[in-house]
């Protein structure tokens, strides 16, 4: 995607001028307000930049630590167009305000893998910027031309030897005028970006310090749960008001639209609370939706006419002039983001503002609600975004913030809702199920002639953006089809939309999570009856050279592809391109008799651009291959009697210390813009396990989670 | 009230005798380094020691602990091989869950302060960390088990 800010306008932008100040539980905040810069921090010449008279260097980010690492490549990012001394660099999260809203998408929010790709150019240009003021401020002060001076380290060098640290210059710096254009490094220069860094949120996550939303307190306030339908569109029948203000600390029940919610002095108490309701639910509006009609509902779309997503040449054609025509089916399960930290929202309505602390993926969003329900303007909604125990994609729904901020309205007192981890799992918006049939044909030679591809699942975007829904097609749920890496002459991609009661949202690496493993799976099954090696299958479809190939090449390299594995092993492999990065992973596998399969490595392969910060990748890139594994064998959210039947973590398993492979991480060479990290590294996982699997087995696994059942030999 | 005796200190709190130690750690102590998670004693997130023995906070009274020695990641010297690990190998993503994992590092590499890889994978199999931070948990145990070796234990 394509940044839309001009350079004109992109330091006017962020010329907040802005204050630090120290508010409950040690949470800095962005005071937006203040026009005044203060003593202590008396250059800021960007509302993501400030530095200090003592030289410290804050980063001040919009985007929510998930665990993902990016502020610390956010930092790196801008301290190295800055020259800054890493050492004096510390970052801190900003409440939400106009400078920290995606210049794509004009919303504050962390989804997508945005958080540097959508700020590559914007991020180099703050911190460069900063540097050509303070160099002009030591210029001015020394009487000589700019140009003769330079910055590094934190200092500007005088062409005789002597320097000047930042600090000493920040006052003089913040007269200078805000460059319209500053001088970006070549990447030849980079000197921080690239480099090995420690993450600087660790520290504080490994003592314990770090205060999360659900750990967020305030003076006064409440804790509320509540409690909501058990099955789609079940109503209140009844509840115990007096046996839930009979629990200690108990002290209110409040009835909402739907759902009924109690508040108390403690955690605890409002869980007993709680449970003394006894609320009794209706029916629900299906009854008879559970695993097996929901299986029926999507097969039975599958075999009904499509909306065109697209249409290329001429299908019909290419398949009846195919030497072989070859259909398959695939099946993925809904899933849950099952975040460790269940979801919550603290609120505090006051006459004449509201604010909110969060572990939000969407603080604009955040902001709008609070305002519609407040009808305070959208500005007198402070969002405070607090880390967060992971997300995926779950984190910017709005239920939390409805109901503690009409909660803090109604008990005129801070309410912070939270959510047990059954909450979780019954109320997520979950990963859309989805079932596609896939025909191809291939000719003499083994090459494909033609694709077609109708996928039958949810549509997310529906619920939170139906305006991108056109003529039928969500985006989403065929993305990794339309744009697969592959050359096809010949092709056709339908989506059959499944409207449930069923939320569903954005799961991390969305519909590429779901479309990467059936086009892997059937590449491998059409380079199998093409009588072709899978690696060599593959990069036959693709543009010589692009980066799609090379990833691939550098994965084939780098596991060896060409060499046998250990007796007893078999190889898969599989490649996907998302969020402006290239991912490849080889999964080596085994196969015990009785059809338990055993991942003894993975292998994966990266082009994400420019690797800011290459161990945050490797991180990010080891997540990716867990939780893509995991969702390759266990994870699938289970439904019955009209409502979801899986409870928590028991019901929902997710890999364990004793599955996770030894994992290899390689990060191709590149001094092209930063691509996504966090989503790339996952959707091609799953299918090069399943093609490891086919390998050493001639079974092909065509649904998640895997049924290994099929692999038991007697 | 209940006595609880936590890194260190006695502290009386007046609760239900069956809450459980989690929300009276957090709620009614403020030490929110212990995490709410599953609530069932699945995941490990809330893990304390209790006289040096793992033990999820979640499915344990307030009363059953009364008296016994407790412990949280605060309680842990910031120089314990475990934290040092940690930080060595970087290991939190979200970190969420990392507080209740290190200690049931500690007390793993206290029972067995030389493990092999096989017997890291036993002893941390039960625990949650949707992140996968596992290679480096696994790497991290490694490093604290060296580090202990070498200071000779």
């Amino acid at each position: 995607m394509k940044t839309a800010m001009t350079r004109r306008t992109f330091l006017t932008k962020g010329s907040l001028v802005i204050a630090g100040t120290a508010m409950a539980s040690q949470i800095t905040l962005f005071n937006t307000s203040t026009t005044q810069a203060t003593t202590q921090y008396p250059f800021k010449p960007h509302a993501f930049l400030e530095i200090a008279v003592d030289g410290t260097v804050t980063v001040w980010t919009g985007q929510t630590n998930l665990g993902q690492g990016s502020h610390t490549g956010i930092a790196m990012i801008i301290a190295d167009e800055l020259d800054a001394a890493w050492e004096n660099v510390q970052v801190k999260t900003a409440i939400a305000a106009e400078p920290f809203k995606d210049p794509v998408w004009h919303a504050q929010a962390t989804g997508g893998s945005t958080s540097i790709r959508h700020r590559w150019d914007l991020l180099r240009k703050v911190g460069s910027a900063g540097r050509q003021m303070l160099v002009e401020a030591a210029a001015e002060r020394w009487g000589i031309s700019a140009d003769r001076c330079s910055a590094r380290e934190g200092r500007v060098l005088h062409p005789d030897g002597h320097s000047l640290k930042y600090g000493e210059l920040a006052e003089a710096a913040a007269r200078r005028p805000v460059p319209d254009n500053p001088s970006l490094k070549s990447p030849q220069d980079y000197h921080i970006i690239g480099s090995v860094k420690k993450r600087l949120d660790i520290p504080d996550k490994v003592l314990g310090k770090t205060v999360y939303g659900f750990d967020f307190t305030l003076p006064d306030m409440c804790i509320a749960v509540v409690g909501r339908p058990p099955r789609f569109g079940a109503k209140v029948e009844g509840y115990d008001t007096q046996a839930a203000l009979a629990i200690k600390g108990v002290l209110k029940v409040v009835p909402l639209e739907n759902r009924v919610a109690v508040c108390a002095e403690t955690t605890y108490g409002a869980l007993q609370g709680r449970k003394a309701l006894d609320i009794k639910w209706s029916e629900g509006s299906l009854p008879h939706l559970n695993d097996e009609t929901l299986d029926l509902l999507f097969t039975d779309h599958l075999n009904k006419p499509g909306a065109t997503a697209e249409r290329s040449g001429d299908i019909a054609k290419a398949l009846a002039q195919a030497d072989r025509t070859i259909e398959q089916s695939y099946k993925l399960p809904y899933l849950s983001h099952a975040q460790v930290e269940p979801i919550n929202c603290t609120a505090h309505v006051e006459k004449d503002r509201c604010r909110i602390w969060i572990p939000t993926q969407g603080q604009t969003a955040t902001q709008h609600t609070a305002a519609k329900l407040t009808g305070l303007p959208v500005d007198k909604v402070e969002v405070m975004t607090t880390p967060a125990g992971g997300g995926f994609g779950l984190r910017g729904e709005q239920d939390p913030v409805v109901d503690s901020v009409l909660l803090a309205k109604i008990l005129n007192r801070p309410v912070k809702v939270i959510f047990t981890r059954e909450d979780d799992f019954a109320n997520d918006y979950f990963r859309p199920a989805s079932h596609c049939k896939i025909t191809a044909g291939l000719d003499k030679e083994g090459r494909i002639t033609g694709w077609s591809h109708q996928v039958a699942a949810p549509s997310v975007m529906s619920r939170v953006m139906a305006q991108y829904v056109e003529n039928g097609v969500d985006a989403d749920a065929v993305s990794g089809i339309t744009d697969m890496v592959y050359s096809i002459p010949n092709k056709r991609v339908t989506y059959a939309m499944v409207n449930l009661p069923v939320s569903v949202g954005w799961w991390r690496s969305v519909g590429y999570s779901i479309n990467t493993f059936t086009v892997e799976s059937f590449m491998d099954e059409l380079a199998h009856i093409a009588g072709n090696d899978p690696l060599a299958f593959r990069l036959a479809h693709m543009e010589k050279d692009s980066r799609a190939y090379n990833i691939l090449s550098l994965l084939a390299d780098k596991c060896g592809w060409g060499d046998s594995p250990s007796p007893g092993r078999a190889r898969g492999i599989a490649v996907a391109s998302c969020f402006e990065s290239y991912a490849a992973h080889m999964a080596e596998v085994s196969v015990g008799k009785n059809g338990k399969i055993t991942v003894h490595k993975v292998v994966c392969a990266l082009d994400c651009g420019t690797a800011v910060h290459p161990d945050a990748i490797r991180a990010q890139a080891e997540g990716g291959v867990v939780m893509g594994l995991s969702a390759a064998f266990h994870e699938k959210i289970r439904f019955k009697n009209g409502g979801v039947d899986t409870a928590n973590y028991y019901d929902y398993p997710v890999l364990s210390m004793s599955e996770v492979p030894e994992i290899e991480v390689y990060i191709a060479e590149s001094q092209l813009k930063a691509g996504g990290i966090g989503e790339p590294v996952l959707p091609s996982v799953a299918p090069a396990v399943a093609n490891g699997v086919f390998k050493a087995t001639g079974v092909r696994l065509r649904e998640l989670p895997f049924k290994t059942g099929l692999l038991a030999r007697n | 009230m209940i006595e609880l005796h936590v890194n260190g200190k006695g502290k009386s709190v007046d609760v239900a005798s069956d809450t459980p130690l989690l929300w009276v750690l957090r709620d009614n102590l403020g030490i929110t380094s212990v995490k709410y998670t599953c609530g069932v004693g699945e995941c490990g997130v809330c893990t304390v020691l209790i006289d040096g023995e793992s033990v999820r906070s979640c499915s344990i009274t307030a009363k059953e602990a009364a008296g016994r020695k407790i412990l949280t990641i605060e309680g842990i010297p910031d120089d314990h091989p475990v934290k040092i690990g940690w930080l060595e190998k970087q290991v939190p993503q979200c970190g969420y869950c990392q507080p209740g994992i290190m200690l049931q590092a500690v007390d793993f590499l206290t029972r067995n302060p030389t493990p092999t890889d096989t017997q890291i994978n036993e002893a941390m199999d039960d625990v949650i960390c949707r992140c996968g931070s596992h290679p480096r948990i696994k790497k991290a145990i490694r490093f604290a088990a060296e580090m202990t070796t070498k200071q000779g234990g």
